[in-house]
């Protein structure tokens, strides 16, 4: 592994950097720390940071930029008659690539040698026997042209890899030898070793807008290019849900309405079951309870919280399912075909979504100053009636921006719903039935044997991005409230 | 005060006697608490009975029915049955004599068929084979022999599987259950703590009884490494930024902006986030522990740098005040004075968000750790990284979206054990607050 070799060198020149540095600036003051700018340690950092930083910056961006570098002017090289009818360059370089891979595996473990990896010919040798005998995956017959690019992607990729190890131990040894130059009792390394460790804390504060561009951007590309192939009005407006299996496009409804009416109703069903029971335990503990009880109720409760998801929907999956038929389907009331259903996922989310309702309200229950609820008791009101008519009524804004957060939690809820609401959309009342939901078919079209260019694939880009802006939305609109309703009690 | 005619104020009774109003006021303030009380019962029952059904459901995945004999082959027999045609065969007939002695040193006498043991224990003889090819030595002398019976066996036992429910087939007979009982009453079909759960790897579709979760676990230990690494320093290194540094500016308030905004993003984007930029853009090796430590990292990282910043507040200005006065830098304040002192906090924070990492499903499923059947242990520590392997989560999700019900106690043993993990993380986060927790 190379690349693990590349950083451990780069990380050892900056440790000879750190001692070299220090005592250099040493030197230079005859000895005497006291007569230095800065305690000699950052003369050291000073040299640990200038060789490491820019080497790694600069190996990061080249680890982004070669793939992205060889991969086009690969696929440039590629004669249109190389890419089959029916099939997309993509595809065609997805195949490139697993031949290169193919061929640099086979010579790792020796069953070719190097000369046959990057000479040998389609028309004259079978190529794709001798992958296969030696244990690789190769999908499909390999043509000349393909074998041709594979080879010169082999070749790229590895004197790619030659030039980024030259040029980050360049770099490193450039900033290690700048720095060490620089070092005497008069440079000023204090400031510039904590300019440096500031811009470096800015960097990590920026991950999160990078996070959000990366997101976004990778949502907006393919949900476009989703668009090109099928209509954005079909999309929004199409009453049906249906795929082709075939994965080579053609045939498919695609429309998000069945989806989105499975999320609400699923949604409505969970918020229906976690709304009273969270506002109701969450006016007793905080009106209520006695501190004893408080100090053992809410961990419990929270505790549901923390249960991961997966539990969640194995609970709806093999418990809640079979429990639910038992009663309503065939042998009880007859409503209810299958375990997965509406009502599975709906009751599993609000068990989920019980201690989001309780703790937000709870915190915003609590908020209400004291004040108010001694003057509805001073009127002679009784306890509940201070808290239907007083304290509800003044803490109602925050408690509604409560219940969209958890409304924006049900929706983009993945888990429950793949495993306990079945895979059928439909567009029903019946709450027994099988309906999916926006995150259930994400998946399934990710995880499904459609290739990544055709609509059946780049169809849950564009469901990603409905869900995005979506729980954004609701999510942006109920922190206003909640912080708008803070501020009116401060 | 003016005189107050009394004998004008209306008569409403006396005090100790309770009128309709008030009784019916005291009766609505009665409900009303009952209500709040039944909402947390509700609450609280909802969680017993989930841990419950895990616990019932999860058992049988940690004991497996396994047939315990103990016979002697001689050189004789040995070389008899390597002689024949069919070699398997011949250990197969060896074995199936030397059961029906035993069974008839204890007075039990039932007809056992080839066909039926390799039902129950699937193929016997080449497992014996096996195991006297390699130690030859053992020739002559008793062996004692563990061979585990097909998972339908089990489900006899932990009741799935029953005499009324079987449907015969080419995996099970009636007949065979006969042959199951006797042996059970001569104490050679018994239940054994199933090791192999816990150590082994994924199994395949059609050998539910010797899938174990091992090699998911090491997936799983291998993507938290990642996340670890990752969101600990960039995770600290923000936090400090913004809690410290940072200018009350747009630059500012555009990060804090996106921060509250990612800790509510679906973790299912994050998914599609990773698939598009680690996968298909950056053409990272798919299902590798790597891509999925990276995704559950930019999801970690809000919940880290809130509970970070949180910690940051928590200590006092005094100390920095204290730092600053004696001629420290501002950087020097933080990080030899503040941070030092915000560590618990942090590193609880920490924990708690590594804890939610471990537990995410939804974005490993698109990056293809779902589906990939984690056949065995990655070999070495780079390829633990990069190597296709599956997680916790995932390979629960895999059993449980199998068709034969067998994965499923394999999926809620799963379960028990990804809850010991979260379990005993929290359990850490919680000693790390009440042991080093400062109350300024």
């Amino acid at each position: 592994m190379p690349l693990f070799w590349l950083i451990l060198v780069v990380l050892g020149m900056s440790a000879i950097g750190f001692v070299l540095g220090r005592q250099r600036a040493l030197a230079s003051a005859g000895g005497e720390s006291r007569d230095l700018h800065s305690l000699p340690n950052y003369y050291g950092w000073n040299v640990a940071l200038k060789a490491v930083v820019p080497a790694f910056l600069l190996l990061i961006l080249w680890l982004i930029a070669q793939p992205l570098y060889v991969g086009s002017s690969v696929s440039a090289t590629l004669p249109d008659s190389a890419v089959p009818e029916g099939s997309t360059r993509g595809l065609v370089m997805a195949e490139v690539r697993r031949t290169a891979e193919g061929l640099d595996n086979a010579v790792e473990q020796g069953l070719l040698d190097d000369d046959f990896a990057t000479n040998a010919r389609a028309d004259f040798t079978d190529v794709t026997q001798r992958l296969k005998d030696a244990g690789q995956i190769v999908t499909a017959q390999i043509t000349q042209p393909v074998l041709r690019a594979a080879q010169s992607y082999r070749v790229m990729n590895a004197s790619g890899s030659f030039y980024m190890m030259i040029a980050v131990l360049l770099i490193a040894a450039a900033g290690f030898f700048f720095a060490v130059r620089e070092t005497n009792a008069e440079f000023r390394a204090r400031n510039v070793v904590e300019n440096g460790i500031r811009a470096l804390l800015i960097g990590a504060a920026s991950i999160a807008i990078l996070t959000t561009i990366g997101i976004v951007l990778s949502l907006v590309f393919n949900t476009y290019e989703f668009f090109t192939l099928y209509p954005a009005s079909e999309f929004f407006t199409n009453l049906t849900w249906a795929p082709s299996f075939s994965g080579r496009g053609g045939g498919s409804d695609l429309g998000i309405i069945p989806l989105l009416w499975g999320t609400l109703y699923i949604s409505i069903v969970a918020l229906a079951v976690a709304v009273p029971i969270g506002l109701f335990a969450a006016i007793y503990l905080s009106e209520y309870a006695s501190p004893k009880v408080r100090a053992i109720a809410k961990p419990m409760l929270e505790v549901l919280a923390g249960i991961p998801t997966i539990v969640y929907g194995l609970f709806a999956l093999l418990t809640v399912g079979p429990l639910l038929v038992s009663v309503f389907g065939d042998d009880g009331l007859g409503w209810m075909q299958s375990g997965t259903a509406v009502m599975t996922a709906g009751l599993v989310m609000g068990i989920m979504l019980i201690p989001f309702v309780s703790s937000l309200s709870d915190d915003i229950i609590n908020a209400v100053p004291q004040a108010m609820r001694d003057g509805s008791y001073g009127l002679g009101a009784t306890k509940s009636e201070t808290i239907k008519q007083v304290v509800l009524p003044a803490a109602l804004p925050g408690i509604v921006g409560a219940i969209l957060l958890a409304a924006s939690r049900a929706i983009g809820e993945t888990m429950i719903v793949v495993l306990g609401a079945g895979a059928a959309a439909k567009l029903s009342l019946n709450p027994f039935e099988a309906m999916t939901t926006v995150t259930a078919k994400i998946v399934s079209q990710l995880t499904g044997d459609a290739d990544f260019a055709s609509p059946e694939a780049l169809v849950a880009f564009a469901l990603g991005m409905s869900l995005f802006i979506i729980t954004l939305g609701l999510n942006v609109f109920a922190l206003y409230i909640v912080r708008k309703y803070r501020e009116q009690y401060e | 005060m003016t005189d107050m005619p009394m004998e004008d104020a209306p008569v409403r009774g006396s005090l100790t006697q309770v009128d309709a109003r008030t009784k019916k006021r005291n009766a609505a303030e009665k409900r009303f608490k009952a209500y709040g009380i039944g909402a947390i019962l509700i609450g609280v029952a909802f969680l017993i009975v989930l841990a419950i059904s895990i616990v019932r459901s999860g058992a049988p995945a940690f004991t497996h029915t396994v047939m315990d004999v103990e016979f002697t082959v001689t050189q004789e027999e040995f070389d008899a049955a390597e002689g024949e045609l069919f070699k398997t065969k011949a250990y197969s007939n060896l074995f199936i004599s030397k059961l029906a002695a035993q069974l008839e040193e204890k007075g039990l006498e039932i007809e056992i068929e080839e066909a039926a043991i390799e039902r129950l224990l699937g193929k016997v003889g080449a497992d014996i084979r096996e195991f006297y090819r390699e130690n030859p030595n053992a020739l002559g002398t008793p062996q004692r022999f563990e061979l585990s019976a097909s998972s339908r066996v089990d489900g006899y036992f932990n009741g799935r599987v029953t005499r009324d429910t079987l449907v015969e087939s080419r995996f099970l007979m009636l007949a065979d259950l006969d042959l199951v009982d006797v042996l059970h009453e001569a104490g050679i079909i018994k239940g054994a703590f199933n090791w192999n759960f816990i150590t082994g790897a994924d199994s395949g579709v059609d050998n539910p009884g010797g899938a174990g979760i091992g090699a998911s676990v090491i997936g799983s230990f291998f993507m938290m490494l990642v996340v670890l690494f990752l969101s600990l320093p960039i995770g600290v290194a923000a936090s400090i930024y913004l809690e410290e540094f940072a200018p009350k500016n747009r630059f500012t308030d555009l990060i804090e902006v996106n921060i509250s905004n990612l800790a509510a993003v679906p973790s299912i984007v994050f998914g599609i986030l990773g698939l598009a930029v680690f996968i298909q853009f950056m053409h990272l090796p798919q299902s590798a522990p790597l891509v999925g430590g990276l995704v559950l990292t930019l999801m970690t990282l809000p919940t880290i740098i809130i509970s970070t910043r949180a910690s940051l507040r928590a200590v006092p200005p005094s100390i920095r005040d204290a730092a600053l006065g004696v001629g420290a830098s501002k950087m020097q304040a933080v990080f030899h004075h503040v941070l030092p002192l915000a560590m618990p906090g942090i590193l609880t924070g920490t924990i708690i968000g590594l804890a939610q990492a471990l537990g995410e499903t939804a974005p490993l499923l698109l990056i293809g750790m779902v589906g990939f059947v984690a056949r065995g242990y990655p070999e070495g520590v780079v390829a633990g990284f990069t190597d296709p392997n599956s997680a916790m989560p995932a390979q629960i999700y895999t059993w449980a979206a199998r068709a034969d019900a067998s994965f499923y106690d394999k999926a809620w043993g799963g379960i028990i054990i990804l809850l010991i993990f979260l379990l005993s993380m929290n359990i850490l986060a919680i000693i790390l607050r009440r042991r080093f927790e400062r109350r300024w």
